[in-house]
């Protein structure tokens, strides 16, 4: 019995390898690597990525597929898991460029899987596009990395500036998750901007805490007692909910700003009425959205049943991006390692592309010059537009 | 005056916040040292069970709040909640103990360990799988009331998971100390060998107390729901880790040592963040522990392993 089953599945195994070998040898397909936290710890992030590929997948179909160099190739999406965890992105990525020979791919998301996946895609020499890593180093020195987003030392001084002038505090604190690279990057940037702006000890209260933890009742009665006029908190949608939550039953009044990371559409979900009345920044606002953006929005939200959050746009653009590279590159030898150098070289060419998300033209680092938008949550749940701020 | 008043209310404060904290790590790590107490063995699935009873708890409040809610008050829904999650979860108990323990009781104890891991993965799959990876918010079974006393502030929810973890504890004391089956417990955590001959069966008092561990894990569960309502298929993991640290801490077996060290636990945690930077909160937190534990290896409460192990 037991070597029956052991013998079926080493067959049914085999017989996987071989159908995927069969298909990757014969004709040119486009691949296009999707690396994405669909499980884990920001799975709507995931959700998100996966529904705008999708989104963009259909349109490529109904066009007949994507025209190089006046002939149409078909175009195929590999969507990998990364679990939400650095190593897992890194295996994903190794994937998709060994064996599925992708020509590019868009994602991981969040830096903390961005960063370490940037390097595997840069050694590979295949074009990767992060649509909302924020930290520095997933592109900094090297080449065949992108992103579709701003970073977090530009992110950091436009919040730090956008509560000087709104609230005029001189007082700040920050909570932030010390194990991940996004809320530890751009909490040190908050603070180098408010310490620039107000002086020296400006940010009374710097508290950390590491991922998985739920209680910060320790670090928020800190934060209470050092007299801080506003509390910054970069997290991610799954802690906003507690952190707020928790500050305003230990006594905190004054208004909590968060980044882009708050921006998922499980924000206000999870969080209800404790989140109205808060601000962030972020890439673009759903509420009083014009043009393609809306356009996009709508569609989106027919499909899906809900309005996408700023992931989703920002892997749209990060899609639009890959395909008007590939579209530059003139024509697809087949052969996989140069057309992924001449994907590249297209993509970095790249001027005043029109994303849903603002206009892009990318620095020699691979990061585009775009502008942020400030969000304000209303009484009514929804992300409205409250200011923007270019560089 | 003020300054020092100041920080009177300030450390009163974090003494509020560490009960809280301590009480999950006291309830958790009492599962495992009723099951070390017994079976001589650590269940490690033990923080997923408590997951696994969140979970039943949420799906049990948000059926009864959909169905009764506004119809009776809400102190009923609560210990209905109480009741059916810790009925239901004490079988997930039971379950563990005859389809994962029960069958390796004779090997090597370092098999059953590993046994327990791998429960903890198939549960937090099973959730996966079910589920799905969204996040789900417990839904508040009270209105949370915030009482400011003179410079402390406390919600209901907190006073509420302080005060019923404590009833807990007394009534599982009162369990263990009163009743034929605590007494069973009690003398096979004495001698595993020799109280089969005295007419108790071990297939009756080991699942019996995997189901009390669960059942208190799983109202653990619901309190934790309304402390920190953001649910998720691992989120079990490091709570469980902690309490086993509380229940070696305690010393191994010994119900009070695990009540006792979860709360130093809780408030260890919470004091160290308040006087270095919460940065190194578990780095410093877990290095007072180590040291205790190198002056007494065998925790607060634990014996020599040739004069048996006490409940």
């Amino acid at each position: 019995m037991r070597k029956i089953a052991v013998l079926t599945v080493v067959a049914f195994c085999a017989a996987m390898m071989f159908s995927s070998l069969a298909f990757s040898a014969r004709k040119t397909i486009i691949k296009i690597g999707i690396n994405a936290p669909l499980t884990g710890d920001i799975p709507k992030v995931g959700e998100g990525s996966k529904y705008a590929a999708q989104m963009w997948l259909e349109d490529i179909e109904n066009a007949g597929g994507l025209e190089v160099g006046g002939k149409k190739y078909e175009v195929e999406l590999v969507i990998e898991d990364n679990e939400s965890k650095a190593e897992s992105a890194v295996k994903a990525n190794t994937k998709m460029i060994t064996q599925d020979d992708v020509l590019a791919i868009v994602g991981p998301q969040s830096s903390k899987q961005a960063v370490p996946a940037g390097e595997v895609a840069n050694k590979y020499k295949t074009v990767m596009i992060s649509p909302w890593s924020t930290n520095p180093s997933t592109t900094l020195d090297r080449p065949y990395v992108f992103r579709g987003c701003f970073l977090d030392p530009f992110q950091g001084p436009v919040v730090a500036n956008f509560i000087t002038e709104e609230f005029g505090f001189t007082k700040a604190a920050v909570l932030y998750d010390v194990a991940s690279d996004y809320p530890k990057g751009l909490a040190e940037v908050f603070k180098q901007a408010w310490e620039d702006k107000h002086g020296a000890g400006s940010v009374v209260a710097y508290e950390s805490f590491t991922t998985k933890d739920t209680d910060f009742s320790s670090q928020l009665t800190k934060i209470v007692k050092s007299g801080a006029e506003v509390l910054f908190t970069p997290q991610y949608y799954n802690e906003v909910p507690l952190i707020v939550s928790q500050a305003k039953n230990l006594g905190w009044t004054g208004p909590i700003v968060g980044s882009d990371s708050w921006g998922s559409a499980e924000t206000i979900e999870l969080c209800g009425e404790d989140c109205y009345g808060l601000f962030f920044s972020s890439h673009y606002a759903a509420a009083g959205a014009k043009g393609a953006t809306k356009a996009f929005i709508d569609r989106y939200e027919k499909t899906y049943g809900y309005i996408p959050d700023d992931v989703a746009a920002l892997t749209w653009d990060a899609l639009r991006l890959a395909q008007q590279a590939i579209q530059d590159a003139g024509k697809l030898t087949g052969k996989i390692e140069k057309d992924r150098e001449a994907v590249r070289d297209a993509l970095a060419q790249i001027k005043d592309f029109d994303g849903i998300t603002g206009k892009m033209t990318f620095t020699e680092e691979g990061d585009p010059i775009k502008c942020a938008v400030i969000v304000r949550i209303n009484h009514q749940g929804e992300y409205e537009f409250y200011g923007s701020s270019c560089p | 005056m003020e300054p020092l008043i100041e920080s009177f209310n300030y450390i009163l404060q974090n003494i509020i916040n560490a009960l809280q904290r301590g009480s999950f790590y006291a309830v958790i790590s009492i599962g495992y040292s009723m099951v070390y107490g017994v079976l001589m063995l650590f269940n490690f699935a033990h923080g997923d069970i408590f997951m696994v009873g969140t979970y039943i708890g949420f799906g049990i409040a948000t059926v009864l709040l959909a169905t009764f809610g506004g119809l009776v008050p809400p102190p009923v829904i609560f210990l209905a909640t109480v009741v059916i999650t810790m009925f239901l979860a004490s079988w997930i108990g039971v379950f563990v103990e005859v389809a994962g323990y029960r069958p390796l009781r004779q090997a090597p104890r370092a098999s059953a360990a590993i046994t327990g891991l791998m429960i903890g993965i198939i549960f937090e799959t099973t959730i996966l799988i079910m589920l799905g990876a969204k996040r789900l918010s417990f839904p508040p079974l009270m209105e949370t009331v915030n009482y400011h006393i003179g410079g402390i502030y406390i919600t209901n929810v907190k006073a509420m998971i302080i005060i019923i973890s404590l009833l807990l504890m007394l009534a599982l004391h009162a369990f263990i100390q009163k009743t034929k089956w605590g007494m069973a417990m009690r003398a096979m955590s004495y001698d595993f060998l020799a109280v089969p001959l005295m007419g108790v069966s071990i297939n009756i008092i080991a699942p019996l107390t995997f189901a009390v561990g669960a059942g208190l894990a799983a109202v653990a569960g619901i309190l934790y729901g309304q402390a920190y309502p953001i649910l998720d298929p691992y989120m079990g993991v490091l709570l469980g880790w902690k309490a086993f640290v509380a229940a070696i801490l305690g010393g191994r077996g010994s119900i009070k040592g695990a009540a006792l060290a979860g709360y130093l636990l809780g408030f260890i945690e919470i004091f160290v963040a308040t006087v270095f930077p919460s940065t190194l909160r578990d780095f410093i937190a877990y290095s007072i522990i180590l040291v205790i534990l190198t002056f007494r290896p065998r925790g607060f409460f634990g014996m020599e392993h040739s004069t048996k192990l006490r409940l």
